[in-house]
């Protein structure tokens, strides 16, 4: 039994065949990348697992179970956490509240300790916003705990990003192009800090145009095009092969 | 200064009001006191809805009408029963947090613009409906001679006074839940949902449920007020619940800060006094140097549309507001950094 | 039976007025995404300025042959252009400046200019329904035991011209185009080279005129107003636009129709149903957009992520 896998996944939107027939599984503990050309349909199998769309066909499973028909709240509670290409932040709350938010499914607090600020709940606030600390240092973010997620540097809010999503508590990472619009230097510190998540027991799967990154993390890389699996394999056999480096270089658009 | 401190702090003025009374032997200003009261705990549970959750609650008066209903179908002579007054006070808000359940529970997974013009027709049918049951309501005449609290053996009667303590207490518990909601999971929660509903989602928030909760809580203060203030009136009718009143509160949370409970009191407040008193006393004025044709009681709605505009356009975060929707609204009023397409984008995405 | 056709045809004629205002709701949605709550009180604006100018015009009852035809249109078109116009301004006034605000804030400030014209309104005519002259002669024609007024004719003729002049101006003129465009991608069509800020006026114009051509038609049909007319009779109608799909014109039209017969058969049907009639055309709103928020005409889009 795979960790996680897709199983002949299809995704339609009016005519546009957005994924056809997509099938690939993830080792647990591993570092995996998909990559391809953009509109390739990336971003919707990740919509896909978490529940935004549902699939025209197909399956999803984690450890075993069905994801089908859950909702996206659902997916999160199950261990699947995500970020997005377009950084979706809480804009105008702190980076602390961000990532006490992402704590939301952990906490038992009811409609009653919230109204009623019971002892209980007061000790869950303070856990988790220990917590919360705690993982805005794990990602380099602890002087930015009072700042709105608004007044982060791009680079700072792709991080926040990730702690928020690593306070859902995942056992499967979903990373939506975390280096787009990072200098050198950050996507060096990305690179580490994925490492790290990984080395915590967090399997990561990621999207990623920056091949620098793909080629030095991930394990295995499943290759996209309008909407296929065109390749599958290690980076350097991915790399190599024929049809990748054509819907690459047939394109203006490729890889960035 | 530990935050709590500072926020309770901010409290310390209601501690002078209970001496009021005392001070003030006016009636009339007691009797005001005591009716601003009940608009102050209603701006406090739409404050809930719109500004905590950010759900536009155009029906709000409904759940007013439905507690108000209550208390003068329960205890008075309409059906023989004689609910006490203290009782009915749970028991309206718990009915009132019912039908708050079942106009959200379908409707709430509509985007906020959708979901304001269903709670507008839901305001509109629940006083239709009071009106045409009229065997049951006595139809426009409503229902009089409600039974009178009473404490302690000793009966409310018609003074004022006994209202405005009940009133002052039940915002004090009132302002006490709401502040405590605010900082809470589910408030954070709340939050979140009104920032990006679809990575609120994605934070394991089950967003139908917590929309809810925000609905099912601000219609139990809506239902809270009903009862002490059809108590109060002795009378309900179904013309005390129009869209007008509604659209009252809403600008009592638009003046005074969305979101921001001292702003909330203080705009509740405000605009009572200004309908109050300020807009008759002021009409007394004219008319007593001899300028009979003006009336500025007439200008009301000009009142609430002009607060309502014109709060938006220039300071749409309120006279008191907090900090984060100081920055919310400002900044998506001149900043196109956030795009109306993100805005309508954070709605949430069909499945 | 005959009741059933009798009501089909009040039905068609409080429709058509209602489908005039629809069209305005749909086509400021369609545009900017707001629910232009004003709308429904430019609608009776329209009552008011038709009013206005037929007394101006020194009409206060009855007028026939040619002179009807006259009045008739000068009447209309000038209603209709003082609403344009006053549309226009609530939008370059109100809504301009909060095109980029969290959408609820111009939808907070509609309800707001609802109330301020309301308020106008009530000190201009006072707050107790005024009589509005029957200009139209009422010959009416007997079809079976069915009896049609020429001023139902009037109404449900009128809608169906307006409707089909409104789809060929946005099929074929240029500036019907830009109103497409700008409602499917306000970007993209700014790139192209449109003019927002025009187009969008245009497009307050063109709804608050229709607004205003239902205010004349409401007046002579109804034969009273008040300030408040606005109120339900724009909740009606935005329940007709969101029935036929919100930003469809045809829609529009047929959900004014619906709710029109709704209204009416719920009249005729349920007992005391006059007392009722809101009720039900509400809970009809609540079960569309439960049910079908994309409306009869409309289709779903799903949203990107
Ligand atoms: N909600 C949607 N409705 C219609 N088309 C969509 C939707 N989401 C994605 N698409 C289309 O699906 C294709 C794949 O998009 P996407 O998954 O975002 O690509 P990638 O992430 O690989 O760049 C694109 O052609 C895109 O336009
Ligand atoms: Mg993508």
């Amino acid at each position: 039994m795979s960790f996680f896998k897709l199983t002949n996944v299809r995704k339609t939107f009016g005519g546009l065949v957005a994924v056809n027939d997509l099938s690939f599984a993830i080792e647990a503990g591993s570092i995996v990348a998909m990559i391809g050309p953009n509109g390739a349909g990336k971003s919707t199998v990740f919509n896909l697992i978490t529940g935004i769309y549902s699939p025209s066909s197909g399956a999803i499973d984690l450890e075993g179970r069905t994801l089908r028909s859950l909702s996206t709240d659902r997916v999160t509670a199950r261990g699947i956490a995500r970020t997005f290409q377009n950084i979706r932040l809480f804009a105008f709350m702190s980076a602390l509240d961000n990532v006490m938010t992402g704590c939301h499914a952990q906490m038992r607090a009811s409609l009653v300790d919230s109204l009623l600020h019971t002892p209980r709940q007061r000790a869950e606030e303070r856990t988790v916003r220990e917590r919360a600390r705690e993982l805005l240092k794990f990602v380099g973010l602890e002087g930015d705990a009072d700042n709105y997620a608004r007044n982060l540097s791009y680079g700072h809010q792709r991080r926040l990003e990730i702690a928020r999503a690593l306070a859902t508590d995942p056992k499967l990472l979903l990373l939506d192009e975390p280096a787009a619009g990072m200098n050198p230097r950050e996507k060096e510190g990305l690179i580490a800090l994925i490492r790290r998540i990984r080395d915590k027991g967090v399997t990561v799967f990621l999207i990623e145009h920056d091949m620098h990154l793909v080629m030095n993390l991930s394990e295995r890389v499943t290759v996209l095009d309008h909407g296929e699996k065109i390749a599958e394999g290690t980076p350097e056999a991915v790399r190599n092969d024929e049809r990748v480096i054509e819907a690459y270089l047939g394109r203006a658009d490729g890889a960035a | 200064m530990n935050p709590a401190v500072r926020r309770s702090l901010r409290f310390v003025p209601l501690l002078l009001l209970p001496l009021v009374p005392l001070v003030d032997h006016n009636n009339s200003h007691i009797d005001f006191l005591a009716n601003a009261g009940a608009f102050i705990l209603l701006a406090l549970g739409l404050n809930i809805v719109v500004g905590f959750a950010g759900l536009l609650d155009l029906g709000y008066a409904a759940f007013f009408a439905i507690g108000s209903y209550s208390y003068a179908m329960l205890a008075s002579q309409q059906f023989g029963i004689h609910v006490p007054f203290w009782v009915m006070l749970f028991a309206a808000s718990g009915i009132a947090a019912i039908f708050g359940i079942l106009l959200g529970a379908p409707t709430l997974r509509l985007r906020g613009d959708y979901l304001a013009i269903v709670t507008l027709g839901f305001g509109e049918i629940v006083p239709q409906t009071f009106l045409n049951l009229s065997q049951y309501t006595n139809g426009p005449n409503g229902i009089n001679s409600l039974d009178s609290p009473s404490l302690f053996g000793h009966r409310f009667g018609f003074s004022a006074t006994p209202y405005f303590y009940v009133m002052l207490g039940l915002i004090v518990i009132g302002v006490l839940l709401a502040s405590n909601l605010q900082n809470s999971r589910l408030g954070r929660a709340w939050m979140a949902i009104r920032e990006d509903e679809l990575a609120a989602r994605h934070m394991g928030i089950n967003t139908t449920a917590a929309k809810l909760s925000a609905f099912a809580l601000g219609a139990s203060f809506s239902g809270l007020a009903g009862v002490a203030y059809a108590a109060k009136l002795d009378l309900v009718s179904p013309d005390q619940f129009q869209f007008n009143v509604s659209v009252l509160v809403l600008s009592m949370l638009v003046l005074g800060g969305m979101g921001n409970i001292p702003g909330v009191i203080v705009g509740s407040f405000a605009l009572s006094f200004i309908n109050s008193f300020l807009l008759p006393q002021s009409t007394n004025l004219v008319h007593s140097i001899g300028l009979t044709w003006i009336d500025f009681t007439d200008y009301r709605f000009m009142l609430y549309g002009v607060i309502l505009v014109a709060m938006m356009l220039f300071r749409p975060e309120g006279l008191i507001p907090s900090r984060q929707r100081r920055a919310e609204l400002r900044e998506a009023l001149t900043d196109p950094g956030i795009s109306a397409q993100e805005q309508t984008e954070y709605q949430g995405a069909a499945r | 039976m005959d009741v059933f056709y009798q009501q089909l045809i009040n039905g068609l004629s409080l429709g058509g007025i209602y489908a005039l205002i629809a069209l305005g709701y749909t086509m400021v949605y369609g545009i900017i995404e707001l629910i232009n709550f004003a709308h429904g009180d430019v609608y009776t604006l329209g009552t008011f300025f038709s009013l206005a100018i037929l007394t101006g015009l020194g009409v206060s009852g009855e007028v026939h042959g040619l002179a009807l035809v006259g009045v008739v249109l000068v009447t209309m078109l000038a209603a209709m252009l003082l609403c344009g116009i006053t549309g226009v301004l609530i939008e370059r006034l109100a809504y301009r400046r909060l095109r980029n605000a969290p959408r609820l804030a111009p939808l907070i400030t509609a309800i707001g200019m609802s109330f301020i014209l309301e308020n106008v309104m009530q000190l201009w005519k006072g707050p107790s329904p005024i009589s509005f002259p029957a200009v139209i002669p009422n010959p009416s024609f007997q079809a079976g035991g069915v009896e049609i007024a020429a001023k139902q004719i009037l109404v449900i003729v009128l809608a169906i011209v307006m409707m089909v002049a409104l789809q060929l101006f946005i099929r074929n003129t240029k500036m019907g185009k830009a109103m497409r465009a700008t409602a499917q991608d306000r970007d993209a069509a700014q790139l192209m080279g449109i003019n927002i800020n025009t187009t969008i006026a245009m497009t307050f114009l063109i709804g608050s005129a229709l607004a205003g051509a239902a205010g004349f038609v409401s007046g002579v049909y109804y034969g009273t107003t008040w300030f408040f007319n606005g109120f339900e009779a724009g909740l009606k109608a935005f329940t007709a636009a969101v029935l036929g799909g919100i930003g469809n014109v045809a829609g529009a039209m047929l959900g004014g129709f619906l709710i029109g017969l709704v209204e009416a058969f719920a009249t005729q049907y349920i007992p005391q149903g006059a007392q009722w009639t809101n009720v039900v055309v509400f809970s009809v709103l609540v079960l569309v957009l439960v049910f079908r928020p994309s409306g009869l005409l409309g289709e779903a889009v799903p949203e990107k992520v």
